[in-house]
């Protein structure tokens, strides 16, 4: 294809509104578009899509499809393909975003191979190199011991951005845009991966991804029984508890409260870590929190290079006192 | 009919090494390895062929493992023959490069799945830990127009069918797909056996099928690198930590939590 012009954001809707990760990819979506003086556009798929429709042009996006179909309204991975490409194919952009949540992991791949062209993986940040125009993709690699910048060969250019890499922009309802209407034509033979049961494994209370403190425990805890002062240490704290990838493969507690790599991305403003040793694909999923605190015993322990405040000593002194005088501090 | 799997598994540079060992070269843009630290089977696809060995533990089936590079340890790349897997297919060519580009790769790996035909699942890591890209098995997926199931933490094989518990956010779900198909799995999946001493006998006895870029076939265009690596650098880190102090550790404690009352963090 030739003549490829804009930014083109895969978005999604949840719950009636336009996914957080979408208006995060808005975002960083803009600041290319306006580098390369070019469209930004998003696609939004589903069933009704007015209101994210309108969110999305609130939130920095001059065009949006429409992408309307029956078999869209929830979230199915093969015909959400087939109207991705052809989405694609249509507004034929010279810049691809998608979210690298769990949806995305599965469909930003796919997209590319389908189109025949690379992607650009996890990206912290994207820019648009002045000499060459070109799409420009920092990526942590190697469990985040390294960072790539990577460019495309091949047009158009994806690019798959981490969760929380970026901020929404802040809303404005007198921007202006255009909403056109794209239906696609999928049908349900398409449809090869089923789901046929859906199980929750969450912790209650605020959503790790949401809480503005996180209290999370590793492989020092030594067993799963520390993790309920670390819920009540949470629960003062009003936000969530984590932990490492070595407590969820000892089976402590379940994958979803995995923070890293390849757990969750989480940009709390205080993160407690107790007994973590901060392996870089732990910090990978918390670099982004504004101050880290380590209690851990072993001075040399790489999460002190990344905490902002650490005590260094053994967690079964440090906690039952630090609960203690949190709770004061928090009643006073 | 024994089912017939393919285990997709990389030879990468053992991630659990020391962090201060870590080095890149960023005149040639590669990673470092001190020769004393070996290479190692990528973590997810040691449960890739865990997930395939569960399989032919309870039904017929046979194990191929395909990997695909321009150097192999071969001592580490038995190890999934040790465990009990059937086969070894080695992809070995200089222009095989450890790259970024995960679309050349995919080529390279589905042209040999196509070779050995007749596979029924493929079944892969989540991610390669070393350039993290999470796209392989999905490439390998389209390319050979055959399911997909990405981040299993159980997979079986049932009527024809595919099942898998697929890992979400805040939980999982049960996913089914036809065959043939690809799934990529987790660390969730649980610890991988290990090798049995007769495993490890019966896999010292076998040899690797070994292919070049000649045996197999792929088009010139796919093998066109998609992206190019501009740069590769360690990050920086900036942090300043201040040790809290206290008479003793509990007392560092209050003191903590004195302190991020004072910068009105609690
Ligand atoms: C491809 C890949 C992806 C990965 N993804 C993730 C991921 O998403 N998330 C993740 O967390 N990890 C991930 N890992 C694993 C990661 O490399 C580390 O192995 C893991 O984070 C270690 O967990 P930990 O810090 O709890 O354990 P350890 O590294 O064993 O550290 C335990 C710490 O506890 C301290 N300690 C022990 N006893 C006490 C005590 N009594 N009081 C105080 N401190 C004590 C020790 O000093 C030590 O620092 C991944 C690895 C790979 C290869
Ligand atoms: N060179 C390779 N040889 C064999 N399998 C590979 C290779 N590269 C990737 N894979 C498979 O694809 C998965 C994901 O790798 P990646 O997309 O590179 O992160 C790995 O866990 C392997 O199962």
């Amino acid at each position: 294809m030739a003549d490829e012009s804009g930014v083109l954001v895969l978005g999604d809707v949840a719950a009636g509104d336009l996914s957080l990760t979408s208006l995060e990819l808005l975002a960083a979506g803009r600041g290319l578009a306006d580098s390369l003086g070019q469209e930004l556009a998003i696609g939004v798929f589903g069933a009704t899509l007015d209101q994210p429709s309108s969110q999305a042009i609130s939130h920095g996006a001059d065009k949006v499809y429409a992408v309307t179909h029956p078999l869209l309204a929830d979230y199915q991975v093969d015909v959400q393909l087939v109207a991705m490409e052809a989405l694609v194919k249509e507004a034929n952009p010279s810049i691809v975003l998608v979210a690298r949540t769990n949806q995305g992991r599965e469909l930003a791949p796919r997209l590319a191979f389908r189109l025949g062209v690379g992607l650009a993986q996890d990206c912290l940040e994207v820019s648009v190199d002045a000499s060459s125009g070109k799409l420009l993709a920092n990526r942590p690699v190697y469990g985040g011991n390294a960072v790539a910048v990577v460019s495309c060969n091949y047009s158009p250019q994806v690019a798959a951005i981490r969760p929380k890499a970026y901020e929404p922009l802040e809303a404005d309802a007198s921007r202006q845009g255009q909403v056109v209407s794209f239906p696609v034509e999928i049908d349900a033979s398409q449809v090869r991966c089923q789901v046929v049961e859906t199980v929750k494994e969450e912790a209650e209370g605020i959503k790790l991804e949401d809480a503005r403190v996180v209290v999370s425990g590793g492989r020092g805890l030594g067993g799963p029984e520390p993790f309920s002062a670390l819920e009540d240490l949470a629960k003062q704290l009003g936000g969530a508890v984590g932990a490492s990838r070595a407590a969820v493969d000892s089976g402590w507690v379940p994958s979803s409260y995995q923070v890293g790599l390849t757990g969750k991305t989480i940009t709390p403003d205080l993160y407690i870590t107790v007994a973590i040793s901060g392996a870089s694909q732990h910090m990978a999923g918390c670099s982004g929190a504004k101050v880290i605190v380590a209690i851990n015993k072993d001075s040399e322990a790489n999460i002190l290079r990344e905490a902002r405040y650490a005590v260094v000593g053994d967690w079964e002194q440090v906690i039952p006192a630090f609960a203690e005088a949190v709770r004061e501090l928090v009643q006073e | 009919m024994p089912i017939k799997i393919a285990v997709l598994a990389k030879q990468v540079i053992d991630p659990e090494m020391p962090m201060a060992a870590f080095r890149v070269d960023s005149e040639s843009k590669k990673v470092d390895t001190p020769a004393t630290i070996p290479p190692v089977v990528n973590g997810f696809d040691e449960n890739a062929v865990e997930a395939a060995l569960q399989i032919k533990d309870s039904q017929e089936a046979t194990v191929t493992v395909i990997s695909s590079g321009t150097e192999f340890a071969l001592d580490v790349m038995k190890k999934p023959l040790s465990m009990g897997a059937d086969e070894l297919v080695l992809l070995q060519d200089q222009a095989f490069g450890n790259t970024i580009d995960s679309f050349v790769t995919a080529q390279l790996l589905a042209a040999a799945v196509r070779k050995l035909d007749g596979f029924d699942l493929v079944i892969c890591g989540r991610q390669a830990s070393d350039w993290d890209n999470a796209q392989v098995p999905l490439g390998v997926a389209e390319i050979l127009g055959f399911s997909c199931i990405s981040l299993g933490k159980k997979v079986e094989v049932k009527d024809g069918k595919v099942v898998v518990e697929r890992i979400t956010s805040d939980g999982y779900e049960v996913v089914e797909a036809p065959l043939p198909a690809v799934v990529t799995v987790s660390n969730e999946l649980g610890q991988p056996r290990y090798p049995t001493l007769r495993g490890i006998m019966a896999a010292t006895r076998k040899l690797p099928t070994i292919w070049t870029a000649a045996d197999l076939d792929v088009e010139t265009d796919q093998l066109q690198p998609r992206l190019s690596l501009l740069d590769l650098f360690v990050p920086e880190r900036i942090q300043q930590c201040e040790i809290i102090e206290g008479e003793d550790a509990a007392d560092a404690g209050r003191q903590l939590a004195l302190k991020l009352r004072e910068a009105k963090l609690i």
